[in-house]
């Protein structure tokens, strides 16, 4: 069951069940802080491993001994003593570092003297022609309801993108019996060149022999085009066609009922620009990640962030990352402690890392799109919409706010940020970090009126009360 | 390389884009300068309320030479700024707020001013249909309603520019100074030097006026607002309450803007606020008694604008009581944005001809001097 916090003052508070939170949250809590850890799904394990305690599909080899590696983290969470609350949606962090936060129903407010955010990835927004259509979702999306569910795909379906869980994702459908008709890769050519430097911290990580493997498994049951330069999803109400071109100029047009669109996961933001910390664009890895000293500490005192939240780092550095803040908060909290370095293990995770992010950077047709591709899903605004507003003074993200209310949706820039930042910057020739991002604000994610309204009063309107 | 200019306008907000947009139409070349961008601060982000009720009688005579120009607006800058005329009313809770209200419209009528107009509880419900049932009456003002902050405030700068205003953005006016009778501005690597200097700073004036050798009593202050998803449609006109700090309205699009006043933590020198969530806790508890319809709704974002309020909650306007050529227009105390076309209308005449029809007495500088204890000795 989902209760309330049963204090309100904690010493660590952490906000995210994944890798890096679970592993934060054992450390912390066995190191006699008291740590909170809150979390919005069900259950632990976060995205990557996702229904860890509760996934229908049991055979280990369906879901990889990667996945099944978190079940031990999440039993180290569950056994340190931490409170932890599932189902919990934190919807407010300030830089004074109080916490909102949503259970069953009810909000309530903690104090933290230390705040870890592991909330983790997104996916990277595919703003391809006709990717709002109904038939079109996530790979994360479909990935979700696999490990949730046990469920997969079993009509004409077409994956098309790039990345290691685009792959991962595949090899798990077919695992389950899943019907996949095409892969469509959009890696583009030359990255396989740029990133040949990078290639030798690649050639001697975990996600080398793994991630060769995954592709040989999909390739031989089935078709895989490669090279895809241009994508379309087309269809009546619904999708019924995928058309894409390829850097040779072969064009085709497949039918097909879904569509599941990856190009790569981005650190999940919201949380985190909203309670004020300064974020920077990353140019290798193409999106908004926070500036960070290498215990992860943020520019607002008292706030960390680990795993790929901070940049994308994947499974095995979120553990590393999460243990490094835990231990600075243990230092910070109890002086006397012990820390264990953990950089060389750190290092280590992180290997190949590089290599990746050359390699599966998404192509600029792919980011930045065109006319009447939509941009942003809640006000419908398409590419062209964007550069028209530029042309008559909209200058960044916010500005653009008042011309088409881009951002103010329910997504709040979610879905459309990165792009709007890129499409923008490339129209004025600025580079993405002069052109900025959307504020971001509190609630990250809606609250319910009489949610708020039943918050405790302030002490202010109680002595009020009282006076009178 | 001293570049020379009809007037140098500080501030980028509403006030400021409006009276550089009002001296290009009399024919001037002015230069705004604005350490952000255009409606960085309170004037892209405060309620959009476009309101004659419930103002201080010192600037009512500016806010109905305002509202004028708002209901014409398209004509001015090119864009209805969203301006919507669906009335506002101020709502009594009690028999004794009703008394108020009746007070004050007595007040008004005394000074020859007609636009506010006490209402029974029959015509509230009538123009307020979801309010509830015990509200025993209040005040409106019919002509009032609301426009969108950010794309007004945006098209005045939008217009401004294109009529000859000379803008400059994300750069900071420095080194303030008057030299031979010119006002000497640095922005950056460039200088700009004009006769005329509009202090229109909004949260940073109070600074820039004491540099200058006019303090007055001003303070900093962050307004929060907060906005729902999507709810059917119930209500036409902008809500305020006499008792509590409450302000409502419905978009065209069903989202619901809840305001008021309660105030959020500024940090002026980060651009930054933080938010007061028991406050808002507060003002949503008020919505839910007022409004039943309102409790299903979702909060999707909260924020607050950082501004200026005098001591006395009403503007600084007008010439400076010390320098000649300085003009202040700051200090709208959070209820500016209604005012900004006809204040830019009306310092565009008094730079211009050095005077106006427009009676606007009550907001000089000169009030904050007589009460200082150097004036009086």
């Amino acid at each position: 069951m989902s209760a309330a916090p049963k204090q309100d003052q904690y010493d660590v508070v952490v906000i995210g069940a994944g890798p890096a939170g679970l592993a934060a949250t054992a450390m912390t809590a066995e190191a006699g802080l008291s740590t909170l850890l809150l979390d919005e799904n069900a259950g632990p394990g976060g995205q990557v491993w996702r229904a860890i305690n509760s996934t229908p599909v049991k055979t280990e080899a369906l879901l990889g001994v990667d996945y099944w590696s978190g079940a031990e983290i999440a039993r180290a969470a569950r056994d340190s003593g931490a409170e932890i609350i599932h189902r919990a949606t934190v919807w407010s962090l300030d830089r004074d570092l109080e916490i909102g936060v949503s259970v069953g129903g009810g909000s309530a407010f903690v104090r933290a003297k230390r705040v870890i955010i592991a909330t983790g990835a997104q996916e990277r927004p595919f703003p391809i022609p006709g990717w709002t259509l109904p038939g079109v979702m996530t790979a994360g999306a479909a990935q979700t309801m696999l490990k949730s569910s046990g469920l997969v795909p079993d009509c004409p379906t077409v994956l098309a993108g790039q990345g290691p869980l685009l792959w991962l994702l595949a090899a798990q459908i077919l695992r389950l019996g899943g019907r996949i008709d095409r892969v469509l890769d959009t890696t583009p050519r030359a990255n396989y060149i740029a990133a040949l430097p990078h290639a030798f911290g690649f050639l001697t990580s975990p996600y080398f022999s793994k991630g060769l493997a995954m592709m040989r498994e999909v390739r031989a049951k089935v078709r895989v085009t490669s090279g895809v330069t241009e994508l379309a999803a087309e269809g009546d109400g619904t999708l019924s066609a995928i058309s894409y071109a390829t850097a040779s100029g072969k064009r085709e047009r497949l039918p097909a009922e879904l569509l599941l669109l990856h190009q790569g996961v981005v650190p999940n933001v919201n949380l985190a620009m909203a309670a004020g910390i300064e974020h920077r664009w990353n140019e290798r890895q193409l999106c908004w990640t926070p500036v960070l000293d290498a215990f992860g500490n943020s520019s607002v005192a008292g706030i960390a962030i680990a795993g790929d939240g901070a940049g994308i780092g994947g499974a095995q550095a979120a553990v590393v990352r999460g243990r490094r803040a835990a231990g600075d908060a243990i230092k910070a909290l109890r002086p006397q402690a012990k820390i264990v370095d953990l950089s060389a293990e750190l290092a280590r995770a992180e290997r190949g890392r590089a290599f990746l992010d050359v390699l599966f950077q998404p192509a600029r047709q792919f980011r930045i799109p065109q006319g009447d591709t939509i941009v942003c899903r809640c006000e419908e605004i398409t590419a062209k919409d964007v550069l028209d507003s530029v042309a008559i003074g909209a200058t960044g993200p916010n500005q653009l706010k008042a011309y088409r209310r881009t951002g103010m949706g329910p997504c709040q820039g979610r879905l459309c940020g990165l792009t709007v930042t890129e499409l923008m910057a490339e129209a004025r020739g600025k580079s993405p970090q002069e052109i900025g991002y959307y504020r971001l604000r509190a609630p990250v994610k809606p609250i319910m009126l009489s949610e708020l309204a039943s918050l405790p009063k302030s002490e202010e309107s109680i002595k009020a009360v009282v006076r009178g | 390389m001293i570049k020379h200019a009809d007037a140098i306008i500080v501030g980028g907000g509403i006030h400021g884009c409006s009276t550089a947009l009002h001296l290009c139409l009399a024919g001037l070349k002015p230069v705004l300068i604005e350490k952000d961008y255009a409606g960085r601060h309170a004037s892209g982000v405060n309620a959009g309320g476009v309101r004659q009720l419930m103002r201080d009688v010192a600037e009512i005579p500016l806010s109905i030479r305002s509202m004028g120009i708002w209901e014409t607006i398209v004509d001015l800058v090119d864009d209805d700024c969203g301006f919507e005329s669906h009335g506002q009313v101020l709502v009594a809770e009690n028999d004794a707020e009703l008394d108020a209200c009746r007070a004050r419209v007595a007040d008004l009528n005394a000074h020859g001013f007609t636009h506010e107009e006490l209402i029974d509880g029959a015509e509230l419900r009538r123009l307020v249909p979801a309010v509830a049932e015990s509200c025993p009456g209040g005040v409106v003002s019919r002509r009032d309603g609301a426009a969108q902050p950010a794309r007004t405030t945006t098209a005045f700068r939008r217009k401004a520019e294109q009529l000859g205003a000379t803008i400059r953005e994300g750069i900071a006016a420095t080194n303030i100074r008057r030299e031979h009778g010119v006002w000497h501005v640095d922005v950056g690597a460039e200088t700009f030097a004009s006769r005329v200097l509009v202090n229109a700073a909004g949260a940073w004036a109070g600074r820039l006026a004491t540099q200058l050798g006019e303090p007055v009593p001003v303070e900093t202050i962050a307004p929060m607002l907060m906005i729902t998803s999507p709810v059917a449609h119930f209500i036409d006109p902008v809500v305020i309450l006499r008792g509590r700090k409450l302000s409502f309205k419905q978009f065209p699009n069903g989202t619901v803007l809840i305001g008021g006043g309660h105030l959020a933590a500024p940090d002026q020198d980060r651009n930054e606020t933080v938010l007061d969530w028991r406050k808002l806790a507060e003002s949503a508890r008020t919505v839910s008694e007022l409004f039943e319809v309102m409790r299903s709704a979702t909060i999707t974002r909260a924020w607050a604008g950082i501004e200026a309020r005098m001591r006395d909650d009403i503007p600084v306007f007008g010439p400076s009581a010390l320098h000649e050529g300085l003009f202040h227009q700051f200090g709208f105390s959070a209820h500016g944005f209604q005012l900004g076309p006809g204040a830019g209308a009306v310092m565009a005449e008094l730079i211009v001809h050095g005077g106006t029809q427009t009676r606007i007495g009550g907001l000089s500088i000169e009030r904050f001097r007589k009460t200082t204890p150097s004036a009086t000795a």
